[in-house]
């Protein structure tokens, strides 16, 4: 077990790869009542064509099938899942993402258990086609909510605008035509695939005791069979550089309408620190145009155009990225076209300066403590993290590192008008 | 059991409580406000915040101010209007970055408080008025947080099963306030408002993290004088039994809202709260509650469906997204599951399970600054000082006969359900 020591966050987190590859993490936090744990396989929506283990061809799967996988692991024969971890005094819970499937739990006693639980629920699939036809109606209501959601709609129709192949632009949870289609030897043939323990990432931060947890994990997974597999192929399509929709508008049962400005990221190898950089500059760039100190925030909040609601955001990840920017307005038109110009304006750079820098570099490092409160924060995103090769905890020196051309440089990469998309959600014509 | 020590100091017209903790990055202060709900000043009391976190006389812009926010490391400050029972309370919250994490070693936490200092005490006023610019901005602003709530149809039906069952209490009134009041208010009146506020309100200080008690004592003690007062009740009213009513109301929706509201005639502080509290548990508050399971894992009806408490008003609300058609069957189900519980159909394990479930849930929400604040802010609403420990003990000694008791006193009031233009029936 290695060990590895943040002396400025006063934070240590230990590490090892077991031999059936499953990477473990662990960080004790001093004082806390609660154990969080996540288990994580690097498979998410986008996984929906790839090389099924075992086979020479490769196959496409329905649409929500990952996330339909996710809700099935909790049931097995003796019932389910989260009756056993309620006896425990845990709380579990699991989402599923683009990238990502996490199961999790938090408890304050118990924790040896629950762990155990964990991992063995997650290793242990039971599907059939009895609990599989049920779980239609469950995840029909899922979809439905989701539908009826103006902001749900919005983000993942911003995100489908940009996208001409690549699967990040289908639902996460797919949609009751796509899902009637799944069957127990699909969801076999995914689990197979994707949740082999070199796949997956265990993350346990809390009231713990770090070697007597690894002792824990190791022995569990020693006691199972493993054999060493082939490196997963996964297809996701040629995609194209622009954004494949220029504008979607969605009417819907809202009083207020909704505008999103979408900037789809060019096609980047980018992995690792590189990444990273890449990453917290872009974020950065956003924070100079359109934090609450910044002057565009005045001008638009000032004109009534935005409200509490205006948020923006950008990830990366290998394949795809976007960069989002937006909110309620009265007027979508008009918020468009002001963000657009605004970005648009900043491309050239000379928005940024070493005033705005620092003041973005201090918000962010306040940010990432206020984060590492966090036991949920550290484990998602450190899994985030590791599964794109870079590391949680080089947040910070990498912000102290960030120069105005670092800024300025990603502003000229990832503005490009021909990438950029717009949504809105306007009242339906009654 | 990581039970905390709540020190709590008699200041100069509020209380100021501390609690010194050393499991975070940050130190977290909260100001909490505190006054009967009324018509009268609901609207008024909603837009006060969002103007003082606005602009102060120092930092006469939004931008100026969060500026200096971000300067502070990113001193995070937002504000906050809710309800608990029939109170409206206001709060503001500022978290710094604790600078033992930082190679630079500014006095945040001192920054922090003299912040906070500025917000409520020195805004930005011109002939005992506030700034109208910045009155009407926010008054727009509050105008579109009051819309908002029609477009989040979980929310919207949440707060119109609340406006039905509770019509002619003050509970009725959203926390965000009445639309058709926002027009009147003028600059002139909000801040006669806030005098007012300042002078009657009950108030507190909330202060949380590495922190030297006696070093906060001393700066709030400068920063923070107001005249002594002797805090408003709200006189809440126990609502009467009545036959149940339902309500329907047609929209243009894709999944139909179900939800219920019962009274418990039972408050936080009650003997019976703690048999209250695993009632909930065991009918449908968590994920093995005999509500999700069977509304739910075996019915396959829906995708969520809970209960919650609000503990001062004596409330239990059930909710859930399900089909149109499914509307019957969901309620009938939802009414076996309380008649189960009324005639004491359920086992010791699940009264196990419901205690084990809540500690735990006690003991993690504490391991977040803003969730302690709120847990201990129950103790100054209620007026009733329930140290944790024995908020545990009574919990767990809570017997099968408490909770059947504790049944048989919930009653149903109001069904609500929001469903589509062509429901059918």
């Amino acid at each position: 077990m290695e060990k590895i020591a943040f002396d400025q966050l006063q934070e240590e987190l230990y590490y090892e790869k077991l031999a059936n590859g499953l990477d473990v993490y662990i960080l004790p936090k001093k004082g806390f009542n609660k154990t969080y744990a996540t288990f994580t396989t690097k498979y998410g929506s986008i996984d929906n064509h790839f090389m099924p283990f075992g086979k020479q061809e490769f196959v496409k799967v329905p649409d929500g099938i990952a996330h339909f996988l996710e809700h099935k692991l909790f049931e097995k024969a003796d019932g389910d899942v989260f009756q056993q971890f309620s006896r425990q005094g845990a709380s579990a819970n699991a989402f599923t993402s683009f990238t990502r499937t996490a199961y999790l739990f938090s408890s304050t006693s118990n924790v040896e258990r629950n762990l155990e639980t964990l991992i063995d629920f997650v290793q242990d699939p039971y599907f059939t086609e009895k609990t599989v036809e049920k779980e239609k109606g469950i995840i029909g209501q899922e979809i439905t909510m989701y539908d009826d959601n103006p902001d749900w709609r919005l983000y993942f129709g911003v995100i489908e605008n940009m996208y001409q192949n690549h699967p990040v632009k289908i639902d996460i949870a797919g949609t009751i035509e796509s899902i009637s289609h799944i069957t127990k030897d699909m969801l076999y043939e995914c689990y197979e695939t994707f949740y082999h323990p070199s796949n997956m990432l265990l993350f346990v931060v809390g009231a713990i005791e770090p070697e007597a947890i690894m002792n824990q994990i190791k022995s569990n997974q020693e006691k199972k069979d493993y054999t060493a597999k082939p490196e997963i192929q996964r297809r996701f399509g040629q995609e194209i550089e622009e954004s494949a929709k220029k504008k979607q508008v969605l009417q819907m049962n809202v009083q207020t309408p909704k505008c999103l400005v979408g900037i789809k990221s060019p096609p980047s190898t980018l992995t690792g620190s590189e990444m990273l950089k890449q990453e917290l500059s872009v974020n950065i760039l956003l924070d100079i145009l359109f934090g609450k100190s910044s002057d565009h925030y005045t001008e638009l909040y000032n004109e009534g155009l935005i409200d509490d609601s205006f948020s923006y955001d950008y990830t990366q990840e290998q394949g795809f990225g976007f960069a989002i920017v937006g909110g309620d307005t009265p007027d979508p038109e008009k918020l468009g076209e002001k963000l657009t110009a605004m970005l648009l304006d900043a491309k050239q750079g000379s928005i940024i300066n070493e005033d705005n820098l620092e003041r973005a570099r201090k918000k962010k490092i306040g940010g990432f403590l206020r984060s590492i409160n966090s036991p949920e924060f550290i484990a998602n995103q450190f899994t985030r993290y590791a599964f794109n090769e870079m590391d949680l905890f080089d947040v910070v020196p990498m912000l102290e590192k960030i120069t105005v051309k670092d800024v300025q440089e990603s502003a000229g990469s990832i503005i490009d008008e021909k990438r950029f998309t717009i949504c809105q959600v306007v009242p339906k014509n009654k | 059991m990581g039970v905390i020590s709540e020190a709590i100091k008699d200041m100069k017209g509020y209380k100021l409580h501390i609690v010194k903790s050393d499991k975070y990055k940050t130190n977290t202060m909260v100001w909490k406000m505190k006054a009967p709900l009324s018509k009268e000043s609901v609207t008024k009391r909603a837009l006060l915040p969002y103007v003082l976190q606005s602009s102060t006389a120092n930092y006469p812009s939004t931008a100026a101010l969060r500026s200096y926010l971000d300067d502070l490391y990113g001193a995070s400050m937002f504000v906050d209007v809710s309800k608990k029972g029939e109170y409206q309370i206001i709060s503001i919250s500022v978290e710094v970055a604790n600078e033992k994490f930082l190679s630079d070693q500014t006095p945040l936490l001192k920054k922090g408080l003299e912040l906070l200092a500025e917000i409520i005490k020195n805004p930005l006023i011109k002939n005992n008025a506030f700034d109208g610019e910045t009155v009407e901005k926010e008054k727009r602003t509050l105008k579109q947080r009051i819309h908002s709530v029609n477009d989040d149809k979980m929310r919207y039906s949440s707060f119109r099963l609340v406006q039905e069952m509770c019509s002619g209490e003050p509970y009725a009134l959203h926390a965000n306030g009445e639309l058709d009041q926002v027009d009147d208010i003028s600059e002139v009146s909000l801040f006669e408002y806030y005098q007012k506020a300042f002078a009657e309100d009950e108030l507190d200080l909330y202060v949380i993290g590495d922190v030297s008690p006696e070093e906060v004592e001393t700066t709030a003690a400068s920063l923070f004088e107001f005249a002594d007062r002797v805090p408003q009740d709200s006189n809440s009213l126990d609502g009467v039994r009545r036959e149940e009513k339902v309500v329907k109301e047609e929209q243009d929706v894709k999944q139909g809202k179900l939800n219920i509201g019962y009274r418990t005639h039972i408050k936080y502080g009650d003997p019976d709260y703690y048999a209250l509290q695993v009632f909930n548990g065991i009918f449908g508050g968590f994920s093995h509650s005999k509500l999700f399971h069977n509304v739910r894992e075996k019915a396959s009806l829906a995708y969520y469906v809970a209960s919650r408490l609000e503990s001062h008003k004596g409330l239990m609300m059930v909710m859930s997204g399900i089909e149109f058609k499914n509307f019957e069957l969901a309620v009938n189900i939802i009414k076996e599951q309380m008649d189960a519980m009324r005639s004491g159909d359920f086992t010791d394990e699940e009264i196990e399970q419901t205690k084990a479930v809540i500690e735990n849930q006690m003991l993690e929400t504490l391991d977040t600054a803003r969730g302690m604040v709120e847990i201990l802010y129950h103790n100054v609403v209620s007026k009733i000082n329930v140290p944790l420990d024995q908020w545990m003990k009574g919990m767990q000694e809570s017997t099968k006969d408490d909770i059947i008791a504790v049944a048989n006193k919930v009653n149903l009031d109001t069904i609500y359900f929001l469903t589509g233009m062509e429901a059918g029936e």
